[in-house]
This record gives structure tokens, C-alpha cells and sequence, in this order.
């Protein structure tokens, strides 16, 4: 039998509930704390399927970790906690994976850098940057790699009720966090987010558009095969993922459309913009063990 | 109707709005030409931005002739009393634009969210009311939803800070009625300080008599756009509404005949087609699509061969809201494949 990895999910609204259903499933990471600050219905749920659970924050994680320890967190609370969380289980050697727009650490979009992330020197905290970015950047990455890109920018729209009260707080975060991991992760010279919220019903799927402004004209071949191998990639641990039509290609423009469709573990199916955060963060968690493995 | 002695604020739009009909290309001196023609008629406020507000320039929308910071500190240096408004759609533009607006001048930050989503603009109304600028609350596309639900959205604004809300009828699809039932909820429940304004599209030929019908239910700002520049089949026209406003007997402070001069001598000669009410400008207000979509619908129509009437049609069938150009060309797309 293969040695699990064991981890805590930090936050049990429905993020974090979504995240325990697909740690459930996987064949190298084992949920075994869900931490919240009280009771709730999410605290219930990981009882039920045998967690451990904490209602005094991460603190309750800290004094019983002897007990039982684990070697990834997902934070699936807020900005505002974050850092402290993260400073908490970084001094126990626990690896966090931050799904909140902190980001202390490192920007990790997993098929396009983790694998260079954890190359240079092992990190403990790693930011899944937003949904937006999740589902756009591995684009941006698979133009990038073919050649340079001077400007990309993404649309993401998505319905109204996958938007929690977090994202609508500060929604200039999400422009921002996605505009500068477009470049700093997707390659591009200069990025730019732009949010479309649609309230209609049923809800709508999110679909995101990536437009790419190459510096030569583009060469569409190799940018449709190298777009069409990305989103065989993503849709390894984002099944729903799709693109809807060739990338259309005119000069130097680029434009592609994907449509991001949930598993519909806990959320549901139309909100593919927490499911690929989720999704997301577990790959991640998931190839670091790996990693970690063959390190022996 | 009596509106006699009535104070009307008139918001010029055709620097913004008008952006949309000219893809963005109006240059700096043609926008400070304009101006200054608007400010000889004594429009109090003229909107400057690009169409989809502060931070639009994009692949999706267009990319502007100029930034915004620099058509925003062109106009305003030319202007003597008029003063100077910008548009901002969070999710677009972020607070940052704001900041550079209220540097370059502005005295007016309108945030504009589609009208169920006001939750998205509390960062940038309680930032623009605390720089000490008139902040106005711009609920877009609001023949969507039922004047309880406007209401309840408006409140969200007015709580963040704003002191002005907007009716917006971005499809302009509205009737009369439908902006009666609006501003008189509006009027009836925000505090009586707020102030209410309407902005309509001319796309069912509706611009006129529902600014009227907004003014009667209680609204003290209307939007319009000299010579109608605008997105679909133009904004109120803005000349016909301070003429008809004077008729009436209220009170806009405006020169008209200076006003038609701005448009017929100023706005008309820099419109790259006839703004006017065409067939697709007529089914964006008829079936209720965003006017801006207008000229992808026709660009998609060049590429695709499919009748841009029928893209709209459908963009108004799948219930589409401002911002949502990006979907145009897969529709269009869809359709050639359905025909071939």
C-alpha cells in the first residue's frame, strides 16, 4: 500500500467542504483535521466522515498536533487570517496550500510552474493566485511556450451565485492578483483580469475568454496544438474543463474560450470557478507529494 | 405633466457613451473641441472615459486612441464651468483608476455594476465618497429586474455612500412606465438627501419621454449625449431634451441654441456612421441586449456571414449583461456552423 500524506483543511464553509470530497478520493493525500472557529454544519460533515475537527482556529490544530500531526493545510478562510495560520503550521513543518488571496507565498498555477517552484528551493506556503487565474493562465502558459507574448488578458464570467461575500468585497483583488500571475506565471509581457458577473437562472457555466497579443504574427498550428495538449492537462484534475471552439486566430491575436464545468462534489456543478480552486489545490498537494516520495 | 421651476441636472455623455460608436478612436483634440462647445452651452457635467468606464482599454472591449488619464486632463483643462464626470465598472476598472481620475480632476466617479450586483462596488463608492466626490450609484441594464429588487440594490449604494442613484437602461428597452415604477420606489424609499437620476438609450425611441416620465417619478439628473452619440441608437438626445425641458418651463441652465450648435457643428462631423435607430439598435431595445454590443455584432456579422439582428436577438435570449462582448463571436460562430 502506498504511503498517504496527511492533511488539515482550514475553513469548513463551501470551499472547504468541496476540498474534503476530492481529498477523499485521492490515492496520496488523507483529510484528517478539518479546523473551523465553531461549530457549524461543515464541522459536522468531516465528523461524520471521521475527521478530526478543530473550533479554536488553527490553535486547537497546534496543541493536538503531537496526536496527530500532518503534513499539508489547505486555508480555504481569508486573507485576513492567512498569515497567521501559515506562520502557526510553518514552524510544525506542515506545507501550506493557500487558496485565499493572501499570497505570501509563491504563485502555483500546477501544470504550468510547480513543478519550477519546487525545483529551486522547496517552499512552505503556496498561493493558487484565483479562480480566474486558474482556469486562464495554463492558457496564457501554452501561447507563451510557443512564443512571446506581449499582452494577454482574460474575461471570466461567472454566475452570480458562485461569487461569495469575500470576492464581492474586494473584487479589485481579483483584478489584480489575476493581472500580475498572468504574467508572472502565464509569460505574457503585460496581463490583464477583467470580471463579468451574470445573475441569469439557471446559473451559467463559468467561461473565460484569454485573449493574447503575440509579438510575431501567430503561428496557429503550433499554438492550437499546444493549447488543445494544456487543456488535456488541465482536465486531468478539472474533468468539466473544455475548450469550446478552435482558438480563434487573426494576426497577432489569439483568442481562446474554454467553459470550466464542476464535479459538483459539494458545489454545485455551474460554479467550475471554486471547483477548479479546489481541484487546483489539491493537484498541488498531490504533486508535492509525489515529489517527496521519489525524494524518498 | 408638470415639471414647471424644476432644477434638472443634464450629464453629457457623448465623450463616454459616444466612445462606443467610434470603437474608442475619438482623439484628444476632437474630445477637447466638443468640450469646449458643450461648456459655452453651459452643460453642467460631461462624462470622459472610455465606453466601458476607467481601465476599459482592452482587447475585448478596444483599445482607446488615448488613455484615460490623458482624455480626462485634456477635457478638464479645457472646460471653464462645466465640470468633469467618469465612469468606473468594478471587475474592470479597480480603485487605483479611481485615484488617477480624482487626480486629473473629475468632480463626478459614477461605479456602474449590473443591477443585481451592487455588493461589487462598495470599495470604490465609500472611496469616492470619501475623497469628497459626487458619487453616483449606476445601476446598469435595470428593465432586468422589478423595482422591489432595484430598490434593494440601490440601498446597498446609498449605504456605501453614494449620493446620487442611477436608473440605467442600458438595453433601452424600457417604456415610460416601466422608469415610473422605478424612480417613484426609489424616490418613495431613499433617503430624501439621495439624489435619482435616468439613463436612457434612444433604441425603442423611448430617450425623451422616459427622461421625462423619471423626472415626474422624481429624478433630478438625466443622461444624454449631444447629437445622441452613443452606444445603439445613441443616448437621449441631449439638446432635445434641454429644449424640451425649457418648453416644459424647468430648469437646466442651459444654452439650447448653443447646445444644438455643439451638436450639429461639434458631434455630428466626427461620427464615423449616423448614430441613428437601425434595425439592430431597434431589436437591442426590443428584445433587451446591452447597446454596446451593437458593433461586435456587426464585425461578427463581416466575419461570420450570420445577420447581426439575430446575434443580438440571441445575446438578449441567454440573458447577457454588460460586458459579455466575448461571447458574440462564439455565438456568431455557432450560427454559421448551424447554417453550413
Amino acid at each position: 500500500m502506498s504511503k498517504k500524506f496527511k492533511a488539515a483543511i482550514i475553513g469548513p464553509g463551501n470551499i472547504g467542504t468541496d476540498l474534503l470530497m476530492k481529498c477523499l478520493r485521492s490515492d496520496i493525500i488523507e483529510p484528517v483535521w478539518m479546523v473551523g472557529i465553531e461549530e457549524s454544519a461543515g464541522i459536522k460533515r468531516a465528523q461524520e466522515y471521521g475527521l478530526r475537527v478543530s473550533t479554536d482556529g488553527v490553535d486547537g490544530l497546534v496543541a493536538a498536533f503531537a496526536e496527530a500531526p500532518v503534513d499539508f493545510a489547505f486555508d480555504a478562510t481569508s486573507a485576513y487570517v492567512h498569515a497567521e495560520n501559515s506562520r502557526k503550521l510553518n514552524e510544525l513543518g506542515v506545507m501550506m496550500i493557500d487558496l485565499t488571496p493572501a499570497a505570501i507565498g509563491p504563485y502555483c498555477v500546477p501544470p504550468v510552474n510547480l513543478d519550477s517552484i519546487m525545483a529551486d528551493t522547496p517552499k512552505d506556503n503556496v498561493n493558487m493566485v484565483t479562480c480566474g487565474g486558474q482556469a486562464t493562465i495554463p492558457l496564457v502558459a501554452s501561447v507563451s511556450r510557443v512564443q512571446a507574448v506581449a499582452y494577454a488578458e482574460i474575461v471570466a464570467t461567472v454566475a452570480s451565485k458562485s461569487v461569495g461575500m469575500g470576492t464581492r468585497d474586494n473584487i479589485d483583488e481579483f483584478t489584480r492578483t489575476t493581472s500580475a500571475a498572468i504574467a508572472q506565471v502565464g509569460g505574457a509581457d503585460e496581463g490583464k483580469a477583467i470580471i463579468v458577473i451574470n445573475p441569469a437562472e439557471p446559473p451559467l457555466i463559468m467561461r473565460d475568454t484569454v485573449h493574447c497579443l503575440t509579438k510575431e504574427p501567430a503561428d496557429a498550428e503550433a499554438i492550437t496544438a499546444s493549447v488543445k495538449e494544456m487543456v488535456k492537462e488541465v482536465q486531468t484534475y478539472v474533468p468539466g474543463y473544455r475548450l469550446l471552439n478552435d482558438p480563434i486566430i487573426d494576426g497577432t491575436r489569439v483568442t481562446i474560450t474554454v467553459e470550466v464545468e464542476g464535479l459538483g462534489d459539494f458545489l454545485p456543478k455551474y460554479a467550475g470557478n471554486l471547483d477548479i480552486m479546489t481541484a487546483a489545490g489539491l493537484k498541488t498537494a498531490e504533486m508535492i507529494a509525489r515529489r517527496k516520495l521519489a525524494a524518498g | 405633466m408638470n415639471i414647471q421651476g424644476r432644477k434638472i441636472t443634464l450629464h453629457d455623455m457623448s465623450l463616454r457613451d459616444g466612445m462606443h460608436p467610434q470603437r474608442h478612436q475619438i482623439s484628444v483634440d476632437q474630445m477637447v473641441d466638443i468640450a469646449k462647445a458643450l461648456d459655452a452651452a453651459k452643460v453642467p457635467l460631461i462624462e470622459v472615459t472610455h465606453g466601458d468606464g476607467l481601465g476599459g482599454a482592452s482587447v475585448n472591449y478596444g483599445f482607446p486612441a488615448h488613455t484615460d488619464q490623458e482624455y480626462i486632463t485634456a477635457v478638464v483643462n479645457a472646460v471653464s464651468t462645466s465640470k468633469v464626470s467618469a465612469l468606473l465598472l468594478p471587475g474592470i476598472g479597480t480603485v487605483d483608476h479611481l485615484r488617477m481620475a480624482a487626480d486629473c480632476g473629475i468632480s463626478t466617479i459614477r461605479v456602474a455594476t449590473h443591477c443585481t450586483e451592487a455588493n461589487v462596488s462598495r470599495q470604490h463608492i465609500n472611496l469616492g465618497h470619501k475623497m469628497g466626490l459626487d458619487t453616483v450609484g449606476f445601476l446598469m441594464m435595470a428593465h432586468m429586474i422589478s423595482p422591489e429588487e432595484i430598490l434593494e440594490q440601490a440601498k446597498l449604494m446609498e449605504s456605501y455612500g453614494a449620493n446620487c442613484i442611477y436608473c440605467t437602461d442600458s438595453a433601452g428597452y424600457m417604456l415610460p412606465d416601466d422608469v415610473t415604477e422605478r424612480i417613484a420606489l426609489l424616490r418613495a424609499e431613499l433617503a430624501p438627501e439621495t439624489e435619482l437620476g435616468f439613463h436612457g438609450h434612444h433604441n425603442m425611441a423611448m430617450g425623451v419621454a422616459n427622461s421625462l416620465a423619471a423626472i415626474e417619478a422624481g429624478a433630478n439628473r438625466i443622461d444624454g449625449s449631444a447629437a445622441g452619440l452613443g452606444a445603439g441608437a445613441g443616448n437621449t438626445p441631449l439638446e432635445a431634451m434641454a429644449a424640451v425641458l425649457d418648453r416644459m418651463g424647468a430648469e437646466t441652465g442651459i444654452d439650447i441654441f448653443k447646445l444644438m450648435d455643439a451638436a450639429e457643428d461639434h458631434v455630428l462631423p466626427i461620427m464615423d456612421e449616423p448614430v441613428r435607430l437601425s434595425r439592430d439598435s431597434l431589436v437591442l431595445g426590443y428584445a433587451g441586449a446591452y447597446s454596446s454590443f451593437l458593433l461586435f455584432a456587426k464585425r461578427a456579422q463581416a466575419k461570420y456571414g450570420v445577420p447581426s439582428h439575430q446575434i443580438l436577438l440571441e445575446m438578449a435570449h441567454r440573458k447577457t449583461v454588460g460586458g459579455q462582448e466575448d461571447l458574440i463571436e462564439d455565438i456568431a460562430m455557432e450560427m454559421a456552423k448551424k447554417r453550413s
